[in-house]
């Protein structure tokens, strides 16, 4: 075709060339598009332990589905084209099967290309996803009940969940315990979500940068720094004036005591009444 | 339907219906049980192969990936491990010497549903057909590495028909199926050997693999020809006869080097002259002597 010099047959190599290449390009774009789209990880899918970034495990990840079949528990699947992760790759549902953060880590070890990261070696350090508990006006512990499901099943438990004690306002006499994620510590396994008792679970695992926030990259917690540093960096600190009235005396973390000092025996007015400081009587403010 | 006007009917009545079907059978054969060996592991739990075509473990010690798929995932910037690798060098030396497209015919698992279309095609004389070009395949081959290049996945994987069946059948189709039955119906109703001989990538990717591959057809007994045609009709890359077959006054050799030929051996079941046989790419001689008889039914000639 090519080295046929009629110029007419030239001509129609050409234009073949052309309507084939177009046809492809075309075809390229829509493709490109496509993958570009399946980049984004939906919020519900999760990646088994040592996934790279998702951008590059969708490089890396040859779909050949060694990580399911090496996965003794049948967690993970292969994602079906109507499926709205990159088809072929490898996920699972924390709310259906959560992972069981097996100590050798097979799936990791049967990965031959290593999307799934082979430096983990240690499933507490791998990062599937974050907990977060999103739903405060559900979760059963917010209520002031003690649920605790998700704190009891965690399996570093104590660390990557924690139930933090705070005054309970509406009774006024209770304590609530409120689950609390730490993200140094949570894996994201999943048995968190998969075991939280309520019809739609209020604790989820979601992917890391879904959520997990940060910090400026220029901030500095004061106290932080004042630890390392051994004092305040600021400035000299001095110890704080209390204007109370008489008899009154505040301290750090105790907060007000004492008792009023009964007002003079002056003529009374009406709007005087014991107990009030003296600054606030009167036009003197 | 008479007899005498299907294609190989003739080879049939020389060689009997197994010799006219041997290396079809052979090739079924080989398709479905290497399909079969990756399926007894999910159905019946004997693990003698893991994974799928892109990558796959056997016996808990071979590891063979697909040269195609790494090449992608390398394009996207990422560079396996070393099981990975090792797979890639064993199948890559396989097919340098079996053909690449070896692949497409005795492994490939689309090869049978679009072998389905082409037979229903003969059969039912549906002569419609869309002509493109068939280097169309080496231009979406080079749009799905640039693909893989820019984006920064193995982009062409989301799509390509030959992992999704096979990795479909084997972990659980979904609705990959539609895709299946639009390449079945592409090459039924609208291009004859549309998809395998025209647009596949895949095909492509190993018909470069195998451009100088030792296993090849031969057109040995050319002299015997009797232009029957059934070779040509049957053949998914016809092209590639022509030169082997008829290039005596030329002074073309009688083998078939043309890289898109996928070693199927259609050809030399087809014929009832005993034309062709499998050889190696550097005996390239024809025997003018034509064949002794019609004894040698199963072409196994020394």
């Amino acid at each position: 075709m090519a080295a046929n010099t009629n110029p007419q047959s030239r001509r129609q190599f050409l234009l073949d060339m052309a309507k084939t290449a177009c046809g492809v390009g075309m075809f390229g774009l829509g493709l490109g598009f496509y993958a570009r789209q399946a980049r984004a990880l939906p919020p519900m899918t999760i990646r088994p332990p040592g996934a790279l970034p998702e951008a590059d495990f969708q490089g890396a990840c040859i779909r050949c589905g060694m990580c399911v079949r090496d996965c003794p528990y049948d967690i993970l699947k292969l994602a079906r084209p109507e499926d709205d992760l990159a088809t072929g790759t490898p996920y699972f549902v924390a709310r259906k099967i959560p992972c069981e953060m097996c100590e050798d880590i097979p799936c990791i070890k049967a990965c031959p290309t290593g999307a799934l990261d082979h430096k983990l070696t240690d499933i507490n350090k791998a990062r599937m996803g974050l907990a977060a508990l999103v739903d405060q006006e559900t979760c059963l512990n917010f209520l002031g009940l003690r649920c605790d499901v998700c704190y009891r099943v965690c399996p570093v438990i104590d660390k990557a969940i924690t139930l933090e004690r705070v005054h309970n306002f509406r009774t006024g006499k209770h304590t609530m315990f409120l689950p609390t994620v730490h993200s140094d510590q949570c894996t994201g396994c999943g048995k968190c979500e998969k075991s939280c008792v309520l019809e739609v679970a209020a604790i989820k695992v979601f992917p890391v940068q879904l959520a997990k926030g940060e910090l400026g990259k220029h901030y500095r917690l004061g106290w932080e720094e004042k630890k390392k540093a051994g004092e305040s960096l600021v400035a000299p600190e001095i110890e704080h004036q209390y204007n109370l009235p008489e008899g009154f005396k505040y301290e750090q973390g105790r907060g007000l005591s004492g008792e009023a000092v009964p007002a003079p025996t002056v003529p009374a007015e009406p709007s005087v009444q014991p107990g009030v400081p003296q600054a606030l009587h009167g036009d003197k403010l | 339907m008479s007899a005498q006007n299907r294609i190989g009917s003739d080879a049939a009545l020389t060689k009997g219906w197994l010799g006219a079907h041997k290396w079809l059978l052979l090739r079924r054969l080989s398709q479905l049980g290497i399909l079969a060996l990756f399926l007894l592991g999910p159905l019946a739990g004997v693990w003698i192969v893991k994974g799928n075509l892109a990558y796959s473990l056997t016996l808990d010690t071979l590891p063979l990936a697909d040269p195609y798929v790494l090449l992608q995932s390398l394009l996207a910037g990422h560079v396996s491990e070393k099981l990975a690798l090792i797979g890639v060098a064993i199948v890559i030396v396989f097919y340098a010497l079996a053909g690449g497209r070896t692949y497409c015919s005795w492994v490939c698992p689309v090869n049978m549903v679009t072998d389905l279309a082409a037979w229903l095609r003969h059969r039912f004389g549906i002569k419609s057909g869309a002509r493109f070009s068939r280097t169309s395949r080496y231009w979406i081959l080079a749009m799905t590495l640039a693909l893989a290049a820019t984006t920064g996945t193995v982009a062409w994987e989301m799509l390509n028909p030959v992992s999704m069946l096979h990795r479909g059948l084997i972990f659980g189709i979904g609705t990959a199926w539609t895709i299946i039955l639009a390449v079945f119906l592409f090459d039924l109703f609208v291009s004859p050997d549309g998809w395998c001989g025209h647009l596949c990538p895949v095909g492509a990717f190993y018909s470069l693999l195998g451009k100088t591959s030792l296993l090849r057809i031969h057109a040995t007994h050319r002299a015997a020809c009797n232009d029957c045609m059934d070779c040509f009709v049957i053949c998914p890359e016809p092209q590639v006869i022509k030169p082997a077959l008829k290039g005596e006054a030329k002074g073309i050799g009688p083998t078939i080097t043309s890289a898109n030929c996928t070693n199927c051996g259609r050809c030399i079941d087809v014929c009832s002259k005993d034309v062709f046989e499998f050889g190696v790419r550097f005996i390239n001689k024809a025997d003018n002597n034509p064949p002794q008889g019609e004894t040698a039914a199963f072409g196994n000639r020394p």
